[in-house]
């Protein structure tokens, strides 16, 4: 499970795409679908913020930057109607990118809580700019009125399987790409500056140069899941960039855990079906999230997946295999003092 | 190969290092000694680029490096290993290994292949090698001992091959058979790999074995330099530092 190639990365996504697309002809429920979708999205979303929070140790509060800006700049362009879907998505991921490029020059200057805020802090212009200027984004309306969805290479997304299909498909190649980034020799420079970035330094790691490009993959792929909910919705909403919404990233990061590669997509699941499940019983749905996120945090003391890794390398190393515990989780203590 | 002229440095109006000439010849052992608070460890920042001289250059090869970034003195070719062991507590030993040869090479910002199929097995092993490290690759690095979390530290600063090698108290909060086992590993470090080293301790039973030449820090300024029969007799030294000649060994 732990180091595997590229090769064999893609392998088993190909399967879990047919798998997804064998589940749709199975489950026909429409609910079901949807749930399977925006687990997609907003667990790209946020394994995309787990590249700055659980590898390289950046809180980030104003995450969703990229998620609004992938997403009304795809609004926008798709609205114009000359524009195909791939291409409008192309230049709504580089936008993003180019965007957190100018952001994050900034924002990494500073540390920890001041960096996690400055990047609130740029979310919240973007708000207010979406907010403002109503004659291009439609203020607090949104982008209404819907846009066409011309067909590409014989994918239609007015179809629901198509649609449901080509978000599974892009998520599990998102998900490739972001695992290929966290093996990749870059991947554990970031580890090492989370780790430790005072001694990255004197082993001639510049660590703000890392920063800068992690911050810059991220929203970048944020700004991925922000073009799928575009399409989801078909038109985009001022509250894809209130602060709010970077929260929702942070829970899902929580509950499914940050030290295990996958933990944020399930974390993801969590919170989606409990959206389903609390809102169709109650309307008591913050209070119950509460809950769940108190007893995730008080008892468990991290998400879902780091529990279950945890286990699962506890029983390896009692049957006599090697590689040791969990990454981080047990060794708080050591990470403080260095 | 290293020259400090005239250094000089201040926190707000305490004297931390106050007007340093050394010079240190190529291929050196030397000690640097002194009080708690004689400003050895702020000597070596300033060496190595963790905070600016406010005065005073600080010649590398006849080249100024006073007030260059860490990361660049680093690839001038100073490597340093820390007081309080500065590792990676979530790696393992070779993978920290890896890391810091990969960074030597300027190979940690590529996107592209696999770190742990970046080729570098051999280069790693014969570093753990050198250190004594070998049983411990696959072990956390949080998970070491003391003393092999100081030696980690310091094959980390060996993984970029430096040509001046500082080492702040390799022995410290080490018992006295495990200090003998690593200052023997610091010297044969030094033998095999034809570099510069510099290192602080108070251990002066290892000082006066191993170092070549000692320097003595007071108050920031050099108090004494030179041979350790010229120090062990110098009276300054002894009244500063060493004590009377009788317990010259008290550290």
């Amino acid at each position: 499970m732990k180091h595997e190639t590229f090769l064999k990365d893609v392998a088993i996504g190909i399967g879990v795409v047919l798998l997804l697309a064998l589940l749709f002809q199975v489950i026909t429920d429409p609910g079901i679908h949807d749930l399977i979708i925006k687990t997609c999205i907003f667990g790209l979303f946020a394994l995309s913020l787990n590249l700055l929070v659980g590898y390289l140790g950046l809180v980030a509060f104003g995450h969703a930057t990229g998620f609004a800006t992938g997403a009304y700049v795809f609004g926008l362009l798709m609205q114009t109607g000359t524009w195909t879907i791939p291409a409008a998505m192309g230049v709504a991921v580089v936008a993003a990118a180019a965007l957190a490029a100018v952001i994050g020059a900034f924002c990494i200057r500073a540390r920890e809580i001041y960096f996690a805020f400055l990047t609130l802090a740029f979310q919240m212009i973007l708000y207010s700019a979406i907010i403002s200027f109503v004659s291009l984004t439609g203020g607090d309306q949104g982008l209404m009125g819907g846009y066409p969805k011309p067909p590409f290479l014989g994918i239609d997304l007015s179809r629901p399987f198509d649609y449901y299909l080509f978000v599974c498909g892009v998520t599990v190649i998102c998900v490739i790409l972001l695992r290929q980034v966290i093996q990749s020799p870059f991947g554990y420079a970031l580890r090492m500056i989370r780790d430790n970035h005072e001694r990255s330094y004197f082993l001639g790691i510049q660590v703000k140069l890392y920063q800068w490009i992690a911050f810059v993959i991220a929203s970048a792929l944020a700004a991925v899941s922000g073009v799928m909910m575009s399409l989801f919705v078909t038109g985009a909403f001022p509250n894809f960039a209130y602060w709010s919404m970077s929260a929702e990233p942070l829970f899902m990061i929580l509950l499914g855990g940050m030290q295990t590669f996958l933990g944020p997509l399930l974390g993801a699941f969590i919170l989606q079906l409990l959206n389903d499940l609390v809102t169709e019983h109650t309307r008591y749905y913050g209070l119950v999230l509460g809950l769940v996120i108190l007893f995730f945090i008080l008892g468990l003391r991290r998400g879902l997946l780091d529990v279950v890794w945890d286990k699962v390398s506890d029983r390896r190393r009692k049957a006599g295999t090697v590689r040791p515990a969990s990454p981080v989780t047990g060794d708080a203590e050591a990470r403080e003092r260095s | 190969m290293l020259k400090l002229e005239n250094v000089h440095k201040a926190f707000g109006g305490v004297i931390a290092v106050d007007h340093v000439t050394l010079d240190f010849a190529p291929g050196s052992l030397s000690a640097i000694i002194g009080p708690n608070g004689a400003g050895k460890t702020t000597l070596f920042n300033l060496i190595s680029g963790r905070i600016k001289p406010d005065g005073g250059r600080v010649v590398l090869d006849g080249e100024d490096i006073a007030g260059v970034h860490a990361t660049e003195i680093v690839r001038r070719g100073i490597g340093r290993a820390f007081q309080v062991a500065s590792i990676f507590p979530t790696l393992t030993v070779s993978e920290a290994l890896t890391g810091a040869v990969l960074s030597h090479r300027r190979r940690t910002l590529t996107l592209a292949g696999r770190f742990h199929r970046s080729g570098l097995d051999e280069r790693v092993s014969e570093i753990m090698t050198l250190t004594g490290l070998e049983a411990q690759a696959d072990t956390l690095s949080a998970n070491l001992s003391h003393g092999d979390q100081k030696l980690l530290d310091i094959a980390l600063a060996i993984a970029l091959e430096p040509k001046l090698l500082l080492l702040d108290e390799p022995t410290a909060g080490m018992g006295p058979d495990e200090r003998w086992l690593m200052i023997e590993r610091v010297q044969a470090l030094w033998r095999t790999g034809g570099m510069t080293l510099i290192f602080i301790e108070h251990d002066m039973d290892i000082v006066f074995k191993i170092a070549q030449t000692i320097r003595v820090l007071k108050y920031g300024a050099v108090l004494a330099e030179g041979p350790p029969a010229a120090i062990r007799e110098n009276p300054e030294v002894i009244e500063a530092y060493l004590g009377a000649p009788a317990e010259e060994t008290a550290s």
